[in-house]
């Protein structure tokens, strides 16, 4: 419970630090927008990437998104929380970006700058395993490509509404907001979202909680 | 006894369900509802596990770097950001495609037959060929610089890039700019490279100012083991072969566009 009052009052102190910020660089100090790039840009990223699986278009997401919010900064109303506005924001950007990059990838004829398991070539993007053997290197592989297949056959708006939902924890009506929807209809597409998910992955997870139980996973 | 829906069951694991309450006592009493929950929350468990990379430490100070250059200098003054020294080569390209677009449509706005068209298709792809081939020329003459760069000496502990960076990083605003133009003018192939560019770009503005000569080879061989010199060289052929032949056919274009696809 301490550990909970402690928890509200940080985020009390760090929203009242968002607005001092926000009214010293609507007042012209630029500078005083770094304090708020600086302190969202890690959670920023964070729903960046969950939403459109890549480094590379999360960063862009990021970028935009500080940039839009400094330009729409005047609409900004001071009782908000900054970071919430801010992460609204990139979640409709990343929206228009997953969008293009589908449009790019129908028309793309070009191998991308993947391995060959669909994976983008980066180290910090592979799955840590503390004992990767070949086999088990397979099955981790195996796994997260499985995973990441499932989350791409979601469509932009159950995609969006189940990062921000389960993984970054928004609220209803913050994920509608973003959505142009109503409490209802996410609330549906949240549904939506995860039974696909539970169809396309429940076989596969429950042949590994078995090989598990029967000490045979490899 | 009345099983809870699926749907219920993730509401409840999500948070949103209506009847929480109603939906908990009935667990509580119901095994094969558990089990049901159980099974989601095992796949949801799965999902759990795909991690999202760790952008470093700095990485608030690295999109302020980015982004501040062209912030102006009160919110909302958006217009401002075009006269930065950096962009203004971008804003140059802009405007030419806009004056470009304006004059073909002057052109064919009397009579939209469908020849009028192709032309001032024709007069905005040209404008497009010859900006991104001053651009790919940049962009290739950068990676040139920084494949063949070497240490003074076999002592030399740090190579300075800091030079190349910058480039990369002015060029990373220009290759936005040039890709979303490619995408609406439906020139996937070049969209592709141009993709593919600004990712080795985006590698290059943010290496530190100074590398070890191990972390100089790493880049080098990032650069040549995508092959972007050598799409990036063939694209710009292909560009100024464009440039230089007469206006091509609309059917000659769409081959032109398919053959560079398949680079």
């Amino acid at each position: 419970m301490i550990r909970m009052q402690q928890s509200v009052d940080s985020t009390q102190a760090l929203a009242e630090s968002d607005a001092v910020a926000v009214e010293r660089t609507l007042a012209g100090d630029r500078d005083a927008y770094r304090v708020l790039v600086e302190r969202h840009s890690h959670n920023v990223f964070r729903l960046a990437y969950r939403m459109t699986r890549n480094r590379h278009d999360a960063e862009e997401v990021v970028q935009e998104a500080f940039l839009r919010g400094y330009q729409k900064l005047g609409q900004f109303a001071a009782r908000s929380n900054f970071g919430t506005w801010v992460y609204r924001i990139a979640a409709n950007y990343a929206i228009d970006r997953m969008r293009q990059r589908q449009k790019e990838e129908a028309r793309r004829e070009m191998p991308r700058t993947e391995d060959k398991d669909g994976m983008e070539n980066d180290p910090l993007t592979r799955v840590k395993d503390e004992a990767p053997t070949p086999e088990r290197l397979t099955q981790s592989i195996e796994l997260r490509k499985q995973l990441e297949q499932a989350l791409a056959a979601l469509t932009e708006a159950e995609r969006t509404a189940f990062v921000m939902r389960h993984w970054e924890g928004c609220g209803i009506e913050e994920i509608a907001a973003v959505l142009k929807s109503s409490s209802n209809a996410t609330k549906n597409t949240v549904f939506r979202a995860v039974q696909k998910l539970r169809h396309a992955l429940q076989p596969m997870v429950e042949t590994r909680a078995q090989a598990r139980a029967m000490g045979t996973e490899l | 006894m009345k099983h809870m829906t699926e749907e219920e069951l993730i509401a409840f694991r999500e948070g949103v369900a209506d009847q929480r309450e109603v939906i908990s006592e009935h667990l509580a009493a119901c095994e094969d509802c558990r089990g049901e929950l159980e099974r989601i929350e095992a796949v949801l468990a799965a999902l759990d596990t795909l991690p999202v990379p760790d952008p470093g430490a700095d990485y608030g100070r690295r999109v302020w770097r980015e982004i501040a250059p062209q912030l102006a200098e009160k919110p909302g003054q958006w217009w401002r950001v075009w006269l930065e020294p950096r962009r203004l080569s971008a804003a140059g390209a802009v405007v030419a495609l806009i004056i470009a677009a304006f004059v073909a449509g002057r052109i064919t706005k009397r009579v939209d037959t469908p020849d009028n068209i192709a032309n001032k298709e024709q007069v905005r792809e040209r404008i497009l060929v010859v900006a991104v081939g001053e651009h790919l020329g940049h962009s290739e003459r950068m990676l040139v610089e920084l494949s063949n760069a070497v240490p003074d000496s076999p002592a030399q502990k740090a190579v300075n890039i800091s030079a190349e960076q910058r480039r990369a990083e002015d060029l990373l605003q220009e290759n936005r700019l040039y890709r979303q133009t490619a995408l609406q003018e439906g020139d996937a192939g070049l969209a592709s490279v141009l993709d593919e560019l600004e990712r080795v770009l985006l590698d290059v503005a943010h290496s530190p100012d100074e590398v070890t000569p191990a972390q100089l080879e790493a880049i080098q061989k990032k650069i040549e083991a995508r092959g972007i010199l050598f799409k990036v060289r063939v694209v710009n052929n292909e560009l100024q072969q464009r440039q230089e032949a007469p206006a091509p056919a609309p059917q000659q274009n769409d081959s032109t566009k398919r053959e560079r696809n398949k680079v």
